[in-house]
């Protein structure tokens, strides 16, 4: 058998490991786990309005042609607080966003959306966690950026920081 | 003062181990051989100190010194003793430090204990050995110090990670670090067997015991890590392809290969090539492993650090050592002759075959684990490959090599006979057509797979334990034992595997008191759920009453809920009962608004048999290894073995 070539084969394998690597450690890169859900549809669902006098959320009206935020969020969980800010700020700016209520009272949410402000353009109750679970989100605050065709494009999990804003706000743009 | 002392040791161990380095090369040149004496004892200074600067970072860790920085963020004093112990090595600079100290160790343990190697490749062995111990010392100095002191001094600690404080996690890092580190000698081997052209069989021999017992550490580690992935995780799972996972299982397939081709190369003089390559794929494989977990390059449940700077440091010097012991390969190899050949049907041709296999499988893991890397550094797209992929790419070669595993014990060395292979495996054949037949009938539904590895393992058992037939079984040698059990566990793990992916059975129910559910033949009674509280956490605690069949006898489960103060994490304690034919698992997930309990049960038979065969694999090897060294003491008297030649080993 000749040796030639073929005993520099692993050397060559290992230099283009390398190299890959070195790329992907210096790649800024935001390092979060991305849902399996991205550039996939949103599931069909239907939720009622989480507030008397207020719009629920459905799958349908995430695919009216306008990319939207939905964040999943809840009264009881103080992580979401924390986020309140980042949410005005992305509203602020003309993003439009969804709220999904998850496993809330009316009156804890209203008591909520007082304190922490409200940039929500509807809210949904996802009483049983349904959507949630749906959405493949396992925790609160979670939030997701959705063109106008109903396709997830971004997924944040935790609190929205004001270092993610940039990001959240880049993915909605670039879903336009 | 303590962690000075550390931090001091650490600084002389790696003084000592750049000395070893210098004078190892200067040894191996003309003139040199009087410097010979030297580099020994240097190796046995260096691991002492290694493992004294280890010490102290227990003892820190045990009294709960939280001036030291990685004692404040990483251990608490209300923990358990045990987890400020683990404590020491559950975080980046400590599993490091650990890491280091495995390898001078074992350096000082090749300097001390290895006689029969040719004294200049055993020099240049612990030269190579110095080599990688530097980089290491140099990355725990320069970028991982885990002395570092702490200003102001806090109140209190941080805390382990929750998930890390379970008994056998605590053990769990140092068993795969012995194994990993094992394997970085047959490396160091390698290097120094390429440096003086000394690849044969006496280099063979003398490689074979290290290989084996760092690949009884990593078996070890790998069946107790699937272990607590399943009873501590509460998904019910015991193999997630998790890059971590497979950050261990990479090198355990390079080093099962390399312990086969190294048997072919001390009793038959072939695989010359093969067998230096492997030792140089295993050690790149477990610092690739290392780089993988500790670098923050991959996101998993159970990586440290994210870190890119750390990260660059360990790639340079994998780069350094891979890159360097690949070079030394490509421009060595050639003046190492091909060694005796063989027929394609023999025990050698089956061992080739095994080795190519797992060399399949291994690239297949590989791949998989590195593909979403790729995409990553080029495209900026993030994306996982899961079990599907891994199952279906690997699932079906690995049923091949159990089979080639089994004939291949039945063959003779050098060359043999078709036909008489054919009499030799009549019967595992008929045993596994049997399985495969009564499998048809009685569990057609089974999938393809599963249904294949359970009609395999039968037959495979039985080739396994074929080598035992015929012979005196007090006469023979307990290195054949060894062999026996481990491909015997290889088989009934498969068993287990295969049949708890056929046949398990999943119920998810909302329970409210009172309510009965039923999975496989249990029902199962949802009866309260009760806090309750432990050392330095707070759970609730699930009351279930299950009982087997209609009038079996009654016991209670109690699933656990947990969470940790510090840091605040939620956990889950299944509760497993173990039957004779399976275990029933049972996680307690959350409450709904209606005041229903998300309980999760599972019956899964004989799920037990992929950890006790896996047990029984790393038992075999152990097996193995005493018989070896038993057989060499007996054979070679420790006259002047340690200088004797292999006149055949180098052509150049």
């Amino acid at each position: 058998m000749k040796r030639g070539f073929i005993i520099w084969v692993p050397l060559a394998l290992f230099v283009g490991f390398a190299i890959i690597f070195a790329i992907g450690l210096y790649a800024p890169v935001a390092r979060t786990v991305p849902s399996a859900l991205i550039g996939q549809s949103v599931p069909e669902f239907e939720l009622a309005g989480a507030l008397p006098g207020r719009p629920g959320l459905s799958s349908g009206s995430l695919r009216r042609g306008e990319p939207r935020v939905v964040n999943i969020f809840a009264s009881w969980c103080i992580p979401c607080r924390a986020e309140a800010p980042q949410l005005e700020e992305l509203a602020r700016r003309g993003v439009p966003i969804d709220g999904i209520a998850v496993r809330d009272r009316p009156q804890d949410l209203a008591a909520f959306l007082t304190t922490y402000g409200d940039p929500f353009a509807t809210i949904g109750a996802d009483n049983d966690r349904r959507v949630q679970l749906d959405l493949g989100s396992a925790g609160v605050p979670e939030t997701f950026v959705i063109d106008g065709q109903g396709i997830i494009r971004h997924q944040h999990i935790g609190a929205i920081t004001s270092a993610d804003v940039p990001a959240i706000l880049a993915a909605w743009e670039a879903a336009r | 003062m303590i962690a000075e002392g550390g931090l001091a040791a650490l600084w002389l161990a790696a003084a000592l181990s750049l000395l070893q380095l210098f004078l190892g090369i200067a040894a191996l040149r003309p003139g040199g051989a009087h410097l010979l004496r030297v580099v020994r004892p240097l190796a046995v200074a260096q691991g002492l100190l290694a493992a004294l600067a280890f010490l102290i970072l227990i003892w820190l860790f045990l009294r709960t010194d939280l001036s030291v920085q990685l004692v404040a963020a990483n251990s608490h004093s209300a923990k358990p003793w045990l987890y400020k112990f683990a404590g020491a090595w559950g975080n980046h600079e400590g599993s490091m430090l650990l890491w280091v100290t495995v390898l001078a160790v074992a350096g000082a343990a090749v300097a001390l204990l290895e006689r029969r190697l040719r004294q200049d490749t055993l020099i240049a062995t612990l030269a190579a050995q110095a080599a990688i111990a530097l980089g290491f010392y140099a990355f725990l100095l320069m970028a991982s110090n885990p002395f570092t002191r702490l200003s102001p001094v806090p109140v209190e600690g941080n805390g382990l990670n929750p998930l890390l404080q379970d008994p056998g996690l605590a053990f769990h890092p140092p068993t795969l670090y012995f194994g990993y580190v094992g394997i970085s000698i047959a490396f160091s081997f390698a290097v120094g067997a390429l440096v003086t052209r000394d690849v044969g069989p006496a280099f063979a021999r003398a490689m074979r015991p290290w290989i084996l017992a760092a690949w009884v550490f990593l078996t070890i580690g790998i069946v107790a890590g699937s272990y607590w992935a399943y009873y501590e995780l509460g998904w019910g799972g015991w193999w997630f392809w998790d890059p971590v996972e497979n950050a261990s299982l990479m090198p355990w397939l390079a080093a099962t290969a390399l312990l086969h081709s190294v048997t072919v190369l001390a009793t038959r003089d072939g695989l010359r090539a093969w067998t230096v390559m492997l030792a140089v794929v295993a050690f790149s494989m477990s610092m690739i492993g290392t780089f993988l977990v500790r670098s923050g390059i991959l996101t998993s449940v159970h990586a440290f650090a994210v870190d890119p700077q750390r990260g660059a440091f360990i790639l340079a010097l994998l780069i350094l050592y891979i890159g360097g012991a690949l070079a030394l390969f490509g421009l060595r190899i050639g003046t190492v002759k091909e060694g005796s050949q063989f027929d394609m049907v023999s025990r050698e041709g089956a061992l080739v075959a095994n080795n190519l296999l797992l060399t399949v499988i291994l690239g297949i893991v590989f791949f998989g684990t590195l593909y979403p890397l790729a995409v990553e550094a080029v495209t900026g797209e993030k994306l996982s490959v899961g079990p599907p992929y891994f199952n279906t790419a690997a699932g079906p070669v690995a049923l091949v090599l159990v089979a080639i595993m089994g004939a291949g014990a039945l063959l003779r060395w050098r060359s043999d006979r078709v036909k008489a292979l054919g009499n030799r495996i009549l019967i595992p054949v008929l045993v596994a057509a049997l399985a495969f037949a009564a499998l048809l009938v009685f569990a057609p539904d089974a999938g393809m797979l599963p249904l294949l590895g359970l009609a395999l393992a039968p037959g495979v058992a039985a080739a396994s334990v074929a080598p035992l037939w015929k012979r005196n079984l007090r006469r023979t040698p307990i290195f054949i034992y060894g062999m026996v059990i481990a491909h015997l566990g290889i088989a009934v793990s498969m068993a287990g595997m295969a049949s708890e992916s056929a046949f398990t059975k999943e119920t998810l129910v909302a329970a409210s008191p009172g309510q009965i559910a039923h999975v496989g033949d249990f029902s199962v009674r949802f009866d309260s759920v009760e806090p309750i509280a432990g050392p330095n956490w707070t759970a609730v605690e699930g009351r279930l009453t299950a009982r087997r069949g209609e009038n079996g006898r009654e016991f209670q489960l109690r699933p656990q809920a947990r969470m940790f103060s510090s840091p605040p994490t939620p956990t889950s304690e299944a509760a497993i009962t173990t039957h004779w034919d399976g275990q029933l698992y049972v996680a307690l997930g959350e409450e709904d608004e209606q005041g229903r309990w998300q309980v999760r049960l599972w019956w899964k038979p004989f799920v037990t048999l992929i950890w006790f065969g896996g047990i029984m694999v790393a038992l075999g090897g152990l097996l193995s290894l005493v018989g070896r060294l038993r057989r060499e003491r007996k054979i070679a008297p420790r006259t002047d073995a340690g200088t004797r030649a292999d006149p055949e080993a180098v052509s150049a």
